[in-house]
């Protein structure tokens, strides 16, 4: 990783969702000749979340201005900061721990506590809400890199099972070929 | 003896289709060892495709044997693969000698059963599970023009749900 800044921003725009918000937002940044990096684009809660990130071609306000009308009308928030570091700096991981439970109150607070205690560096985290209305269950899903065996991860887990939390911990195992 | 180029994305030969093996001679037998000489040039590949340096015909080498934790048949040559049969899925991550720096979740058989001649022209049968048999789904793309960008699924895709309530 390094730390200065390159020529990429990150784009942020929440808002609800609707067809053709990435279509209008990406044709916009491709008019002001902006190249697009890496992107996360989901659905959390019926809104349309996109991550971008948007090489800096332009200065900040010309990029926030141009694309100020398609955000008013879709009813978009947007943000856009500098970002350290750029392309090409994917770490693989090599563990990873599905957790699923109905207490949700602090449970990834306290999954994620054990696992930074243990040195456990989160590459990607995904929850969601699944069940029934009435009862919910919490899943998580993390997948990140450890030096620690998956029985060392797994002991230190362990306390949570007792809350009735299930963890599971494993290797992830990148095939090349 | 020699190290061959790898096709990279976006190639379009990466999309051929490759021809069967015909003659099991002393050019084949040459090209094999070229080719175990660039899998093993390259960032830790557990197997490797004709197609994937430009040689458009149905030949793979698999060489799990250096993971004595997985179930499998060590080192193998495989001519004109053939999966004849498969069972069960499952999620996993795979790269690419093809695909530098990327890497993506698929969905494969998590067993199957395998026919394939080795450099002699011999048959033979395996049954194979988990990594190697994926490993071998990877591969046996190649030979049809596919790659594992084909076949990358989202995360969210909720493999472990579907299992739960089959
Ligand atoms: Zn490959």
């Amino acid at each position: 990783m390094t730390d200065t800044l390159s020529d990429w921003n990150l784009l942020t725009l929440v808002g609800a969702d609707r067809p053709g918000i990435v279509s209008r937002v990406t044709r916009v940044l491709y008019g002001l000749g902006c190249n697009l990096g890496e992107a996360s684009m989901i659905r959390l809660g019926g809104n349309f979340t996109i991550m971008l990130m948007v090489s800096g071609a332009r200065p900040d306000a010309e990029i926030l201005d141009a694309l100020a009308p398609v955000a008013g009308e879709l009813g978009l928030r947007l943000h856009l900061d500098p970002l350290s570091g750029g392309l090409h700096q994917h770490l693989l991981p090599n563990i990873q721990v599905r957790v699923a439970g109905a207490d949700r109150a602090g449970i990834v607070a306290d999954v994620t506590e054990i696992l930074a205690g243990q040195g456990f560096n989160i590459l990607e985290l995904e929850s969601d809400v699944a069940g029934e209305r009435e009862r919910p269950v919490y899943i998580m899903n993390i997948q990140g890199y450890s030096d620690q065996t998956i029985e060392t991860l797994s002991g230190a887990l362990a306390p949570l099972t007792e809350r009735g939390v299930s963890v599971d911990v494993s290797p992830v195992d990148v095939l090349i070929g | 003896m020699a190290i061959l180029d790898i096709l990279k994305l976006p190639d379009p030969r990466l999309k051929q289709v490759s021809e069967s093996v015909a003659s099991f001679d002393q050019v084949l037998r040459d090209f094999i060892a070229d080719l175990e000489e660039t899998r093993l040039a390259g960032p830790s590949a557990v197997g490797i495709a004709a197609p994937q340096v430009a040689h458009f015909q149905r030949i793979v080498i698999l060489d799990l044997s250096g993971r004595p934790k997985t179930p499998n048949h060590g080192h193998l040559v495989l001519i004109n693969p053939e999966i004849t049969h498969w069972k069960g899925f499952a999620m996993g991550r795979e790269g690419c000698l093809s695909v530098p720096d990327y890497t993506g979740n698929v969905i494969r058989a998590t067993q199957i059963r395998l026919k394939a001649q080795d450099a002699d022209g011999v048959e033979h049968q395996y049954e194979m599970e988990g990594f190697e048999a994926r490993a071998v789904q990877h591969e046996l793309d190649h030979l049809d023009g596919l790659l594992f960008v084909d076949r990358v699924v989202s995360r969210r895709t909720d493999l472990h749900r579907r299992k739960v309530y089959k």
